[in-house]
């Protein structure tokens, strides 16, 4: 594995091997040193051209603990402000002795087309409106820590599919895992194309969340992503909420046990409320130290090993 | 460069030498429970941490001996070092264990590292360092089936099984049933 920029690059054997590897990460969070040296000597950059808290944070922290040099490089205050090309920012940074590059872009395939150009190994931490592989794998993982299995079971992932990328990843991961999945949606926020793609991925769509709940092994509510809306894709965010919100009433369609996830930042009110998300099902804060385990073990497996590149 | 520190790979070859059958090893490993128990004066504090993959349960048949002899159960655990290696980079990914300790941690205990093959002594070297990391126990003991020279580092076994000399280019083989299905180890 030399890149992580799909959830189909990877065999489902080697995301059964990251989740493996994870669950060694995971004893890491609890002990008192929390560092391990198997990326000694190694460097990452994270390079974000978009906003995050978590993601950013969570890369650094898990290559810190794998004792690998982590560098943050934002676009904001970059020469990319002074009007550098993404090729020239990365090719620059590459050839300061870079072993690992984490991206995120607010371009669809910005992290493919990265991976052409440069030695080190690429890990896309999202990009566009196209895929974010850590955030499928951590969902996934965090299901499966909680469910036991995914096989069989059935997942509803609820919101604006539209600009979702979590969503594209998701349903790649999910149905790998052997999961039922619906995704649910207003006509407006549902992808053109859909059809043809749940047919071939076989999955199931509906516009209608109240009728969907009811049969839910799991709920994964995604973020309305205003920054992403040109147009009007809805009337106002109260109607968003009333149709396809996670609100007190739709809590009561769900079972107990059934679990909640959200990737966030969550629009507390808007696609979720607040009874919803601090609910005792609700899993949103161990997705957070998930990722984090979900984060090192993709690290190790790319970075740990021979060198696959041009450096020696 | 860096020599394998570990030749238990399973599956006979030609020219395989027994060196120490079932009954070779259940003997050693009695003896070595009583060496520890009277070296450390009883199994109160001990805790035995089997490096994967044959050490842990070669930690576990010593934990049942001593728990026999003392009517008393003593910790157990198993401990993973593959972060800890030192030949990472030279080999593609290596596959992670789970490292388990025991309840009461390893702080101010007697820890004895147990494993099935002591060679080129890296693998000791990555668990001392994990252990660092892990607390700070009072001492650090290594129990070891086979000892096969050819060390690389000033490190020693403080009980062994059996001590067989062998050269640098014969491969000695650990077999145990819990992961091989039979119980013996051959020079080949």
């Amino acid at each position: 594995m030399k890149h992580l920029l799909s959830v189909d690059d990877l065999t489902t054997d080697q995301v059964l091997e990251l989740f493996e590897t994870a669950a060694d990460m995971h004893d890491v969070q609890s002990r008192e040193v929390k560092k391990l040296p198997a990326l000694r000597g190694r460097t990452v950059v994270n390079m974000f051209f978009e906003d995050s808290t978590r993601t950013r944070s969570s890369f650094e922290i898990a290559g810190k603990w794998l004792s690998a040099d982590v560098i943050n490089v934002s676009a904001k205050g970059s020469s990319t402000s002074k009007g550098e090309s993404l090729r020239d920012t990365v090719l620059t940074v590459c050839a300061m002795g870079v072993d690992g590059l984490v991206l995120r872009h607010p371009a669809s395939g910005a992290a493919l087309q990265v991976s052409q150009w440069v030695d080190a190994s690429v890990v896309n931490a999202g990009d566009g409106t196209h895929e974010h592989p850590t955030q499928a794998l951590l969902d996934a993982y965090t299901l499966q820590r909680r469910l036991g299995s995914l096989e069989g079971r059935h997942v509803v992932i609820v919101g604006d599919l539209t600009h979702s990328r979590v969503f594209r990843s998701n349903i790649q991961c999910l149905t790998r895992l052997g999961a039922q999945v619906t995704v649910v949606a207003p006509p407006t926020l549902m992808p053109s194309g859909i059809g043809a793609w749940s047919a071939s991925a076989g999955f199931e769509t509906s516009y209608d969340v109240d009728a969907v709940l009811p049969h839910a092994d799991a709920v994964m509510m995604l973020r309305v992503q205003r920054e992403r809306m040109t147009g009007a894709f809805f009337p106002t965010a109260r109607e968003y909420t009333v149709g396809y919100g996670l609100t007190r009433d739709r809590l009561a369609l769900l079972g107990p046990d059934v679990p909640i996830c959200h990737p966030g930042p969550m629009n507390r009110g808007l696609e979720i409320a607040a009874d919803a998300a601090d609910a005792a099902q609700s899993l949103v804060l161990e997705q957070v130290s998930s990722g984090l385990a979900i984060r090192m073990a993709v690290l190790y497996h790319l970075l740990a090993g021979e060198s696959q590149g041009g450096m020696a | 460069m860096p020599a394998p520190d570990n030749a238990s790979e399973p599956g006979p070859g030609r020219g395989d030498r027994t060196v120490l059958d079932a009954r070779d090893i259940s003997r050693a490993l009695t003896r070595i429970s009583h060496e520890l128990l009277e070296r450390n004066k009883g199994a109160t504090d001990l805790v035995l941490l089997g490096l994967h993959t044959r050490g842990v349960p070669l930690a576990r048949r010593i934990a049942e001996r001593i728990a026999a002899v003392e009517g008393a159960p003593v910790a157990v655990g198993e401990l993973d070092v593959t972060m800890y290696r030192d030949d990472l980079r030279s080999q593609p990914t290596r596959r992670a264990h789970k490292t388990a300790l025991p309840a009461g941690g390893i702080d101010r205990k007697v820890v004895v590292l147990v494993d099935d093959v002591l060679f080129s002594g890296r693998t000791i070297r990555a668990a001392l360092d994990a252990l660092a990391d892990l607390g700070r126990p009072a001492a650090v003991r290594l129990a070891v089936l086979v000892d096969r020279g050819h060390r690389q580092l000033p490190i020693r076994a403080d009980h062994v099984g059996k001590n067989l000399p062998s050269a640098l280019a014969e491969r000695v083989s650990v077999r145990l049933s819990e992961i091989d299905g039979t119980d013996e180890v051959t020079i080949s």
